[in-house]
């Protein structure tokens, strides 16, 4: 079973994350937590100094951490971004496309189940924020690279 | 019609995997039913009370004779024998077994079809006009957009677990065919100094609190409605109440931080999101645009319609629209038999469809979201023997916009969440209404029934509509008055106390007593209604 699943080279930050609003409240934490109602803006006059952010996903179907990690990495964060809490294998694949690079899921994952669902659709729709191209770039390659 | 690529069929099919190897998990005992619970809803797979019921994604409503054909063929083989039409222009299968399920997806992803989105807290089917691409008075084929916002909307990576689902509808005509403005996001194509965009609205929808849309932007170039789209959902995305699942749509968020507000927030995002590259090319538009160029027509067609059987004639006048081109006709099939269930149709009948699309329409057909089909390319030469092979499969009903074409929800009869039986109910009133010439007396009259609260029988944007609720433990019908789903879009206003299911009948007699009585040359019920107000009314059924 997977009980910590990261994609980043190198180690994992080790700190404990703190809130955002003792993070912000001038600490010299590098590490932060966010939860579902916090705004991920907050953080952008810090990201040089942060080397994890923790997205909490307290029920999965809570969706408003994909728009935060996304909102992080479009600002250019580069630190480890990291979804914990009630976070199924289902959507490791879509979490990935919006930034995340780690996992810490309140429970573990079936290591078959990860790797189907990483490798089950070979393609994607959308220009999101992970490197992959989207189909419609693939179908006119000509006008995407020049 | 579009046409899968490689691409396309490659999702479709990891998708039928994948959803394979759930139910496989699930029915090991691997998953519980609260773990596959959300994964068989972004598969359209509901339980319902007797048996899971499943919804088939018909994009923006357009369908092939081989896509129709399969749908019939599905309903024979895993189904009672039927397919139920909805207002999404979808179809559901009442009666399914959940280990078949994969196998019908596998099936439906051979004509290239699917399931995907069809519930679940994400951007749902795209919906759009019936009469896209036929009638003359669009701006533009809405459909290449809405294939567009099909593909970009699939597996999208940050808006699969919003609030609540998400409902966007595309359209090109200042009459509006698809309930625009009752949609979570409605685009209006329009063309400003020779360049196509969109008008944006947000925020309508039905359920418990009903809201017409408000115009969030006059105009988004084409080639920027993806990344502005992706402005409004991000905002929704994070904004949006979770707290309560009634609050939970983006009607309530733009109402309750104010619509000013809310289009501050869409700006500032959106001029984030243009930054970002997130448009696709307008080649790629482009490439699904050619798709559906307007065919080759056949010219030097006959206008002439010979009248000489009355029940022909009849049919004509109430079923055929206009066409674009010259000779052609637009066909409305009415799914609304008197005695029948509104939009079910049966495998024969699905079948049938499927070859006068072939025979008779350039393999191509059109649901509605008042639960009907269209056969949108047909020679006017042709009407007579089309109207024979309907009238042989109890397909000629002549009711188009009329008080017997019915919306309904399935209610009771088929839905957990309803409160009261809507088929029933929907059955008595068209029985009372038969008669062809008090029909015909009282003209477009759009009457509308939901089951529950939720509304899924857009009774609220009926020009007459009718809620059932539950009372104690007996079904108890309110009756509701003035809505309008089209390009005059309203809500309608509740008359009074509710009535029992013959009640509401009677309640609906008097009510098209007063309008025949008051009504003015030209006026429709709806117009009648909106001069006169409520009171005659109210008086008329409680006096």
């Amino acid at each position: 079973m997977v009980e910590f699943l990261s994609f980043r080279d190198g180690d994992s930050a080790q700190e404990p994350a703190v809130t955002v609003e003792a993070f912000t409240g001038q600490s010299n934490a590098t590490a932060v937590r966010i939860e579902p109602g916090e705004d991920a803006r907050e953080l952008l006059p810090y990201l040089d100094r942060l080397s994890l952010v923790e997205v909490n996903f307290p029920g999965f179907g809570d969706g408003r951490g994909y728009s935060a990690a996304r909102i992080l990495r479009e600002s250019g964060y580069r630190g480890e971004l990291r979804a914990v809490g009630d976070v199924l294998v289902d959507q490791i694949v879509a979490m990935r496309r919006c930034g995340f690079d780690s996992f810490h899921p309140a429970k573990p994952l079936d290591d078959g189940a990860v790797e189907r669902a990483l490798t089950r659709y070979a393609d994607v729709y959308q220009k999101a924020i992970d490197d992959r191209q989207p189909i419609w770039a693939k179908r006119h390659p000509e006008t995407i690279n020049g | 019609m579009y046409r899968y690529d490689s691409y396309d069929q490659s999702m479709v099919d990891a998708r039928v995997e994948e959803f394979r190897d759930q139910v496989q998990r699930r029915l090991a005992g691997a998953l519980t039913e609260d773990q596959f619970k959300p994964l068989r809803l972004m598969n359209g797979l509901y339980l319902q009370l007797h048996a899971y019921m499943l919804r088939v994604a018909i994009p923006y409503g357009t369908l092939s004779g081989k896509q129709m054909r399969k749908l019939g063929e599905i309903a024979a083989k895993y189904d009672r024998g039927y397919g139920h039409f909805t207002t999404r222009q979808n179809l559901q299968y009442n009666w399914i077994k959940l280990a078949d399920a994969p196998d019908i997806l596998a099936e439906l992803a051979t004509v290239e079809m699917h399931a995907i989105q069809t519930s679940g807290n994400c951007i749902r089917n795209i919906s759009s006009d019936q009469y896209a691409g036929v009638s003359a008075d669009e701006v533009a084929d809405p459909r290449p957009w809405a294939e567009l916002l099909r593909q970009w909307s699939s597996f999208h990576p940050e808006f699969t677990y919003l609030p609540r689902k998400f409902k966007i509808a595309v359209i090109a005509s200042d009459d509006d065919r698809a309930a625009m403005r009752l949609h979570d996001i409605g685009l209006k194509l329009v063309s400003r100094d020779g360049v196509i965009g969109a008008e944006v609205y947000a925020g309508g929808g039905m359920g418990r609190t009903p809201m017409v849309a408000p115009q969030i932007r006059d105009f988004v170039p084409e080639e920027e409605i993806v990344s502005y789209l992706e402005a409004c959902l991000r905002v929704y995305n994070r904004y949006g109440r979770r707290d309560n699942k009634y609050k939970a749509r983006i009607k309530i968020l733009v109402h309750e931080i104010g619509v000013e507000n809310y289009k501050r927030q869409v700006e500032e995002e959106f001029a984030h999101m243009r930054t970002l590259g997130l448009n696709p090319p307008t080649e790629e538009l482009d490439r699904i645009r050619a798709f559906f160029a307007p065919p080759a027509y056949e010219t030097g067609l006959s206008e002439d319609i010979d009248r000489s059987d009355p029940a022909f004639a009849l049919w004509v006048d109430r079923q055929v629209a206009a066409h674009k081109a010259p000779g052609h006709a637009i066909v409305n099939i009415s799914l609304k038999p008197l005695t029948g269930i509104p939009g079910d149709a049966s495998a024969e009948q699905i079948e049938l469809v499927a070859s006068l699309a072939e025979q008779y329409s350039l393999d191509e057909l059109r649901v509605t979201h008042a639960q009907n089909l269209v056969l949108p390319h047909v020679r006017k030469a042709d009407l007579y023997a089309i109207w024979q092979k309907l009238d042989e499969a109890g397909l000629a009903e002549a009711n188009l916009d009329l008080i017997t074409d019915i919306i309904a929800c399935p209610g009771l009869d088929y839905c957990a969440l309803a409160n009261a039986r809507s088929i029933p109910l929907a059955q008595k009133i068209a029985q009372r209404f038969a008669d062809n010439e008090r029909q015909a007396e009282l003209g477009e009259l759009k009457l509308k029934i939901s089951g529950c609260i939720n509304a899924c029988g857009h009774h609220h944007a009926g020009h007459i509509g009718i809620l059932g609720v539950d009372r104690k433990g007996v079904e108890n019908f309110q009756l509701l008055l003035g809505g309008s789903g089209a390009e005059d879009a309203s809500l309608g206003q509740i008359t009074g106390p509710g009535f029992s299911e013959d009640g509401v009948v009677d309640a609906i007699d008097k009510v098209t007593e007063i309008y025949l009585a008051q009504r003015e040359s030209g006026e429709r019920f709806l117009d009648t209604y909106r001069r006169i107000g409520m009171k005659p009314f109210k008086e008329a059924i409680y006096g």
